[in-house]
């Protein structure tokens, strides 16, 4: 029951100055780690949504939520389940070539279904979005190479079908 | 019309029922006070520093259940305020704090006395707010009442830049909104507890300082005398139910009474009401009641399993499940427990040495009681006085003790005995306080002599920052570092210097003597009541600890 669970939540907060630092401040102050945080407005311009993902017992995101749910800024907020639920991140990740190494690395971006958005003689940029684990093998598979840099947005997500979490008031 | 922001801001306090701010001019707050200076349905209370005046507020708020308020300036005046926030935050007091700040064009430049309060503040308030827009400013207040008010009440700050208290709208006058309703428990959770409460045999109640703040204290007393269980208090509930009640027990917990924690863990259900199960009460969470079902009922869903975990819980207001509950329940005594707690208590009694009539805290303490009413408002800084105080004084009425459980803070009494004397419109309050913690705010006696308030304090002086020093004594092998006091302040001049009476009393017949006189007079008065600095504070559990641990 109290084994660590990985969690993300959804989270439609009122569009207000200073409702991310609320959100964050607590997350500090209670001692909850954030593994990932986005934040986005939503097809409403009075509220965004932000996706969290933490990695943490049951008790803790118990109380997580209930904490959450004090904010006053905070107006819904749902636990994803992850059966029924599309979690997306976007990465965009700088590396090395030469002309040995292009077309092995072109090969790769095609087999994960990236996106070349930048290409120098020696460096590629690449954008692919998918879920966490496959962006993980991406970078596991392009370290060789040499990575230049990267950046992610973390995770963001969406329930599947009908699943609409909140009603936009 | 067109109205200004500070006509705007104080229009609106009015609307909300404000008859009493607590605060300090400067700079940035100026236009407000500009409109306090023309208004004659706002009395305001200039202290000498801003935490008194939040302190003020907050003992307003506490010992009326009003929302207490405050205003500073930008800057210095907005971060003394910090601390009487915190302090109204761990107690759950309402209160709405209101600040000035630069002119929106000049913030973020760090502006002579620019402070960011808003992100001060933000994880020590219920909510806070920072506006910036004239028309934005009378929903905000409104909305800082309602929020600093409604279900587990708390502490909103609003900061308002200068030239928003200068900028003109159109300004209407709204009635006031009633709290936003607490959530109402399930019939069938109410049934689970009521099913809970007549299954036990050994009930125990633990009432917590939500009680006192739900106004449901009469009603914990009659669930208590139904189904005849024992009541145990934490600090800030010790006044739900009066001292003398057949079923009180005692406080609980780290300072609290043998009988009452011993009941506590000897018990088959703890019905806890209104607290969060800190660890002053609990000591060692995995030890706490261990293997004892746990019903709690809190307004603060979050409080449910933060601290322990409940067994089955309600969430709502005390006001309305605890009559559901006494309606349910069996109406049964139970001699067995209460000849089991009756031990307890005689066990406890049996440890008590007598008290010589000499300079002892339990008999200052029970001195000054002689001349208080069951209505009269005890306030105590923080400290061996504090716990003296909750051990030895018999509290009667609810919201007769005020005193910083949850953040503990030294210097809070004064100023909290001033908003409290005020709120009563002149009645005696009165301060039991320790020798460092008067050192702290001793500036509010300005203000209390300002006003004329008939403040009675008293200085349980061990010259010693007595608390911390028993810790040392007991954790730290003796070592007192920093904690024997060596100044020399003659409490009885600075009284005096502060326009105040003041008694040294060194001897039992001095101290009789000038507590009569303190209590006959009506100007304020400090009476040194010296004590010996060996005192300690007993029963103890160390922090930590559990009831096997006690040291009696």
């Amino acid at each position: 029951m109290n084994e660590k669970q990985h969690v993300i939540l959804s989270v439609l907060v009122a569009n207000h100055f200073g409702v991310l630092m609320r959100v964050s401040s607590l997350f500090t102050r209670r001692g909850y780690n954030i593994d990932s945080l986005t934040v986005g407005e939503t097809n409403n311009p009075e509220f965004s949504r932000m996706t969290i993902t933490t990695t943490v017992d049951e008790d803790t995101k118990e109380q997580i939520v209930k904490q959450l749910s004090k904010i006053y800024d905070v107006k819904k907020i749902k636990v994803m389940v992850r059966e029924n639920t599309i979690e997306k991140e976007l990465m965009l990740i700088k590396i090395s070539i030469t002309n040995d190494t292009r077309t092995e690395i072109m090969n790769a971006i095609n087999l994960y279904m990236g996106k070349i958005v930048d290409l120098t003689p020696d460096t590629v940029t690449i954008e692919i979005t998918a879920e966490q684990a496959k962006l993980n093998d991406f970078v596991k598979y392009l370290e060789p190479y040499g990575i230049i840099e990267l950046c992610r947005t973390g995770i963001t997500a969406i329930g599947r079908g009908n699943d609409k979490i909140f009603s936009l008031e | 019309m067109k109205h200004t922001g500070s006509e705007i801001l104080i229009e609106t306090l009015i609307e909300q029922g404000v008859d009493t701010v607590f605060g300090y001019p400067g700079g940035n707050v100026l236009k407000i006070y500009d409109e306090l200076y023309k208004t004659n349905k706002i009395k305001h209370i200039t202290t000498s520093h801003e935490q008194g005046a939040c302190h003020a507020a907050d003992g307003y708020a506490r010992s009326t259940g009003k929302v207490g308020v405050v205003i500073a300036t930008s800057g210095p005046g907005a971060t003394n305020l910090v601390t009487g926030i915190a302090t109204a935050a761990l107690d759950s007091t309402p209160l709405v704090a209101i600040c000035g700040n630069v002119s929106t064009s000049a913030l973020g430049k760090d502006s002579f006395q620019e402070v960011d309060i808003m992100g001060v503040t933000l994880p020590l308030t219920k909510h806070n707010y920072i506006v910036k827009h004239i028309q934005e400013l009378a929903d905000t207040i409104r909305e800082a009442f309602l929020i600093a008010k409604s279900g587990r009440c708390g502490p909103v700050l609003i900061d308002i830049p200068q030239d928003v208290q200068f900028d003109v709208c159109d300004f209407k006058k709204k009635d006031i909104v009633s709290p936003i309703p607490a959530p109402i428990p399930s019939d069938e959770d109410i049934t689970r507890a009521v099913e809970m409460i007549n299954f036990s045999k050994r009930p125990f109640i633990y009432s917590g300082g939500g009680v006192v703040l739900s106004g449901a204290c009469n009603e914990l007393v009659k669930l208590s005398e139904e189904i005849d269980a024992p009541v145990g208090t934490s600090m800030m509930g010790l006044t739900s139910i009066p001292r003398k009640h057949e079923n009180f027990v005692g406080m609980t917990g780290m300072h609290g009474r043998y009988a009452a924690t011993n009941s506590m863990m000897n018990s088959d259900l703890i019905i806890a009401c209104g607290t969060r199960f800190s660890d002053r009460a609990t000591g060692n969470k995995a030890k706490f009641a261990a293997n004892i079902p746990i019903l709690h009922i809190d307004i603060d869903q979050s409080e449910i399993n933060k601290n322990i975990k409940a067994t089955h819980s309600l969430v709502g207001d005390l006001k309305y499940i605890l009559p559901k509950l006494i309606d349910g329940a069996n109406k049964q005594k139970k001699p067995l427990w209460h000849n089991e707690i009756q031990q307890y208590k005689e066990f406890e009694a049996s440890k008590v040495v007598p008290q010589p009539d000499v300079m002892t805290p339990k008999n200052i303490i029970e001195e000054i009681q002689k001349y208080t009413k069951d209505d009269t408002v005890i306030v105590t800084d923080v400290g061996q006085h504090q716990m003296w105080t909750t051990q030895f004084y018999d509290f009667i009425k609810p919201r007769t003790l005020l005193t910083s459980g949850g953040l503990g803070t030294m210097g809070f009494g004064l100023g909290a005995a001033v908003g409290a004397s005020i709120a009563s419109g002149g009645k005696t309050v009165v301060l039991i306080t320790g020798d460092g913690s008067f050192h702290m705010n001793m500036i509010e006696l300005a203000t209390a002599v300002e006003h004329k308030l008939p403040i009675k304090i008293f200085i349980i002086n061990n010259n010693a920052l007595g608390m911390v020093k028993q810790w040392q004594s007991i954790f730290y092998d003796n070592r007192f570092s920093c904690t024997l006091q060596h100044k020399k302040t003659d409490f009885i001049l600075a009284a005096k210097a502060f326009g105040a009476k003041g008694f040294k009393a060194e001897n039992i017949e001095e101290l009789h003597s000038y507590i009569k006189e303190a209590f006959s007079s009506n100007e304020v008065c400090v009476v040194d009541c010296h004590i010996s600095s060996d005192e300690c504070v007993l029963p103890m559990i160390p922090p930590n600890g559990s009831i096997s641990d006690i040291i009696m």
